[in-house]
């Protein structure tokens, strides 16, 4: 195995019955890169997520994550990766404090860990007046980049992140897309899905999964190059419209 | 163990913070011992009756004042002849009339019986039926004394003892029935949508993701309900004791013991049916349907179970509350020990063992 690899999948496969999701998919993700894993609603890249987090099984192929086996290192895989997924993913009825140390908990932090990293999180996000106050008076946004904190909270050699600016406006999604170039900047390896072809551009190396395969991967200047569209969002259209399976 | 403990202080937060849920946990037993004690009984009490005493005799006064002086019973109406007694009863002013013969004392003296009419309003025949019931038991006791002072040869003995409950109190059956209810409300249904929940909002694929083990989350779960359903178990025993005047005859302990393993019971059938759904009502529903429905209809508390029809009879024993209520009943009231209830005991156990087993192993498969 390549040291400087921080995911290795190779024929990565999911099968629902007769449904293929995921089909032999096989990519690298380097250390420290920022990857874009993009594709159609549909093409299985959920799936594919979810499997390189432990939370699906996969039916064939092999996977090594953060330097361990996909099936049979798991548990120390858990305390290696951080995930934040489409849904939002903090309580509601909980403190952000309180929130914090919740998660540091499960991951094992120690009292003066957790409280170290509150105290920084609250100075980075700006969140001193509401630190003790319920996450749900939160806008979505901060919502979004406190839920991004978290997952970070055990600073992760891997960050999988689920389109994780989904209804955010502009100004929010760039200010997270900092967060995300400062954790890269620390060495995390981020694993990033998205549907905004802006967000693609911003990436280091982009994947395109289309019918469950990964039909592309490069730089976003060398697909555009190779596809001779003058954005990724052609790229992506280009691609898109050779599957086959519907959004179901 | 300290990942555990502060998944156990976010629960209790969840908890705490949902106050309507809260109030309700702590209430409705409560007041689900408060309505079933004062508002609910089968007992007849301070029933209005009417006399009509055809003798006016030592005898007739007598037996009048007895039931004057029985709680069960208000004479509000004296009447004078028969012509009365129909309005009275259709007006509902009365639910029982006792009509005595011309010449009572005389001929009970003379003839050595003598007979005494009582009349019931039989519109609910259950109630009829007792007060009859009753007004027999206050007559005969009168008899009875009256025979006492007379040296007969041979008396005629009817004798009606009324066991366990001698005072005919009818708070006494509802009280493990409603320990039933309760838990069965607290543990299962709570525990079911508090981890469903989990899987609705979307926090329970990052508890998954994390190094926590799920068996950890299960547990940590479980706790404050474990708790909460301790307090309720204390609150419900002190109501029926003080309030109530319900005594526990049995041993304590024994009672406190039977209620947590019945807690535990519940506990995994709440797990059971969090592993099988992923939506709050669902969850919800189940636990109603599934779990509530039977524990009134078929533990035997509302519906005595020897009265079911076979086919019910034996659906009543994969129901758990029928077991709990079984063993409750007996130490709590006839004041049995372990040696009467251990049957009942051990197979309530091996349910709380197929239950847990069940759902852990289903729990584990959600996550792979």
């Amino acid at each position: 195995m390549n040291d400087d690899h921080a995911i290795s999948v190779s024929q990565l496969t999911k099968r629902f019955g007769s449904f293929t999701a995921v089909d032999a998919i096989t990519f690298n993700v380097k250390r420290g890169e920022i990857f874009g894993f993009l594709g159609a609603n549909g093409a299985g890249k959920t799936t594919a997520m979810r499997m390189l987090c432990g939370l699906s099984f996969p039916t064939s192929g092999q996977a090594t994550i953060a330097g361990f086996d996909l099936y049979r290192d798991a548990e120390k895989i858990k305390k290696n990766i951080g995930y934040m997924s489409q849904k939002f993913s903090l309580y509601e009825d909980l403190t952000i404090r309180e929130n914090i140390r919740f998660y540091g908990g499960i991951y094992g932090l120690t009292d003066k860990q957790i409280k170290s990293k509150t105290d920084f999180m609250v100075d980075h996000l700006h969140l001193e007046n509401q630190v003790d106050n319920l996450v749900k008076s939160l806008p979505l946004g901060w919502k979004q980049k406190l839920s991004f904190s978290v997952a970070m909270l055990h600073h992760p050699k891997i960050v999988f992140l689920d389109e994780p600016t989904g209804g955010v406006d502009p100004v929010t999604r760039r200010e997270f897309w900092t967060m995300i170039y400062e954790a890269a900047h620390e060495g995390t390896t981020v694993f990033v899905t998205t549907h905004y072809m802006d967000e693609a551009e911003y990436c280091d190396r982009v994947s395109i999964m289309v019918d469950g395969r990964v039909d592309a991967l490069d730089t976003p200047l060398e697909l555009k190059r190779k596809f001779n569209a003058p954005s990724m969002e052609e790229v992506f259209i280009q691609l898109a419209r050779k599957a086959k399976r519907s959004d179901n | 163990m300290k990942q555990f403990l502060f998944f156990v202080q976010k629960e209790f937060y969840h908890l705490l913070r949902d106050r309507r849920t809260l109030f309700i946990l702590f209430g409705m037993p409560l007041m689900q011992i408060l309505i079933f004690g004062f508002a609910l009984t089968n007992e007849v009490k301070n029933t209005r009756i009417a006399i009509l005493d055809n003798s006016r005799d030592e005898a007739t006064a007598g037996i009048i004042h007895q039931l004057e002086a029985s709680r069960y019973f208000d004479i509000v109406k004296n009447i004078r002849g028969y012509g009365e007694l129909e309005p009275a009863f259709r007006e509902g002013k009365v639910k029982l009339a006792v009509v005595f013969p011309p010449r009572f004392q005389y001929t009970l003296l003379h003839e050595n019986s003598a007979s005494v009419q009582l009349i019931a309003d039989a519109t609910d025949p259950n109630v009829a039926n007792t007060l009859a019931n009753y007004a027999t038991a206050i007559i005969m006791d009168y008899q009875k004394s009256m025979k006492g002072q007379q040296d007969f040869p041979y008396t005629i003995n009817t004798e009606m003892r009324m066991l366990y409950n001698p005072q005919l109190k009818g708070s006494y059956n509802f009280v493990p029935g409603v320990m039933a209810m309760v838990l069965m409300l607290v543990c299962a249904m709570m525990t079911s949508i508090s981890i469903v929940r989990e899987k609705e909002m979307g926090t329970m694929e990052i508890i998954l993701v994390s190094p926590i083990m799920p068996i950890r989350v299960v547990i940590a779960k479980m706790v404050p309900y474990f708790l909460l359903s301790g307090v309720n178990i204390a609150s419900i025993l002190l109501l029926s004791v003080f309030v109530l005047d319900v005594p526990i005859q049995g041993n304590l302990v024994l009672l406190v013991s039977e209620c947590l393993l019945f807690t535990v019971t519940v506990l995994a059938l709440g797990l059971l049916i969090s592993s099988v759904t992923d939506s709050q009502q669902v969850a919800m529903l189940i636990s109603l349907m599934g779990l509530f429905l039977p524990t009134i209809m078929l533990s035997g508390f509302m519906f005595p179970v020897e009265n079911m029809p076979i086919p019910l009879q034996i659906v009543s024993n994969i129901v758990p509350a029928k077991w709990f209520y079984y063993i409750v009943k007996n130490i709590m009231i006839k004041g049995l020990g372990f040696g009467y209830v251990w049957k009942e005991t051990l197979v309530l156990t091996g349910m709380t063992v197929f239950f847990m087993l069940v759902s852990i192993k289903k729990f584990k498969i959600r996550l792979e």
